[in-house]
């Protein structure tokens, strides 16, 4: 699917904003075929702005992704629309649509996107329930489900098509140390059996460290450092210290502009 | 993604060829179901196989079903690689009968 030595998903120069507010600033990344890249990062350093950025839900205002050959933000709506059937995503709370029944939800992209008899469908979102150690919640709604089970769910609908690249936003966020950990390992497998190239925006050090091939570590909109785990850990950046030690951000701030804002329109 | 089929013994040999995807599964189901239909026991050969998606895997499974309920055989001969981990994944390895070569079955 890629070409030797030419990354699969290449992030050039980009930046975003929302309105007025600059939320990412000249990244550059570069994520190779079947490899597991987490981007990390603090509230609000732009990781799921970056992440909406790749998935062609925003728009950067400048610069370009490619994925192979492809720049997806010039790509007609056909190209577009075979990129993203190569892509898998799996959101944070799982975003599973709430009238349906899980098995419906996890069949739905292949209802809307295939030709596959329905036995074909069943079967695979058995297999892929089975996979995620949900087998028998089929016929239960997204609301009869737990966190941990959403999110599973959600990457079992992710995954139903096998996709080539899968996009993963924070995977652990509010679940236990074992469930979190399950999670994890199933990535890994995902990674090894389907050779799935893997994109995991996470806060989760723990989680981080165990999946990541690679890691980017963003902060206020900035690229700080991309490098293996080792390099993480060994990196003399202040910020990406503090992140990992789990710093508290000191707030520098400007004790004019403060006052101001405190006590603007007021008397 | 190609497919052939011979006979070897009294089994039908199913041969797959290259990558068995979303775009190509419903060809390999229905001439599995057709085998499986018409009373013939079948090995499906993955010595050629680069890749094969779930709904590859779906469509041997449901072969598989079939075959249990009318007393015949569905045998996996020279699962490697990618296919392989597909199986062992979904630890389907423990539900079909895998054989290394076709040398093993006989009559």
């Amino acid at each position: 699917m890629s070409k030797p030595d030419m990354p699969f998903i290449h992030v050039k120069n980009i930046s975003s904003s929302y309105g007025d507010r600059v939320v990412l600033r000249n990244i550059n990344l570069s994520i190779n075929a079947g490899e597991i890249l987490v981007i990390m990062g603090g509230s609000g350093s732009g990781k799921s702005t970056l992440l909406r950025n790749m998935l062609g839900l925003k728009k950067p205002s400048e610069g370009e992704i490619l994925f192979n050959d492809l720049n997806m933000c010039l790509a007609n709506k056909a190209d577009l629309f075979k990129l993203r059937r190569s892509m898998g995503v799996a959101f944070q709370g799982g975003a599973l649509l709430s009238s349906l029944s899980v098995g419906d939800n996890i069949k739905l992209p292949l209802r809307q996107h295939t030709d596959l008899d329905e036995n074909t469908i069943s079967i695979m979102t058995r297999l892929k329930l089975e996979l995620m150690n949900l087998a028998g919640f089929e016929d239960l709604m997204p609301s009869e489900l737990s966190g941990g089970m959403l999110k599973r769910a959600g990457l079992a609908r992710a995954v139903i098509m096998d996709p080539k690249i899968l996009f993963f936003d924070e995977p652990s966020a509010g679940l236990d140390p074992v469930t979190s950990v399950e999670l994890d390992e199933l990535i890994l497998k995902l990674r090894t059996a389907m050779n799935m190239t893997i994109v995991v925006v996470t806060h989760e050090l723990e989680s981080a460290f165990t999946i990541a091939d690679r890691i980017a570590v963003l902060f206020d909109g900035e690229m700080v450092i991309t490098g293996t785990v080792d390099e993480i850990k060994a990196c003399a950046d202040e910020r990406v210290i503090n992140l990992i030690n789990r710093t508290p951000r000191e707030i520098q701030i400007d004790a004019e502009k403060y006052l101001k804002r405190l006590t603007e329109e007021t008397v | 993604m190609s497919f052939e089929c011979s006979e070897h013994l009294h089994y039908k040999l199913l041969h797959l060829t290259g990558e068995v995807d979303l775009s190509n599964s419903s060809e390999v189901r229905t001439c599995l179901l057709d085998i499986l239909n018409n009373g013939h026991s079948v090995v499906v050969n993955f010595s050629d196989l680069d890749y094969i998606d779930s709904s590859g895997i779906a469509t041997l499974v449901e072969g598989l079903n079939i075959a249990k309920k009318s007393n015949l055989e569905l045998l996996i001969v020279a699962a490697n690689g990618a296919p392989k981990q597909v199986l062992e994944l979904t630890r389907l390895d423990q539900v079909f009968t895998l054989i290394d070569s076709i040398d093993e079955i006989t009559e």
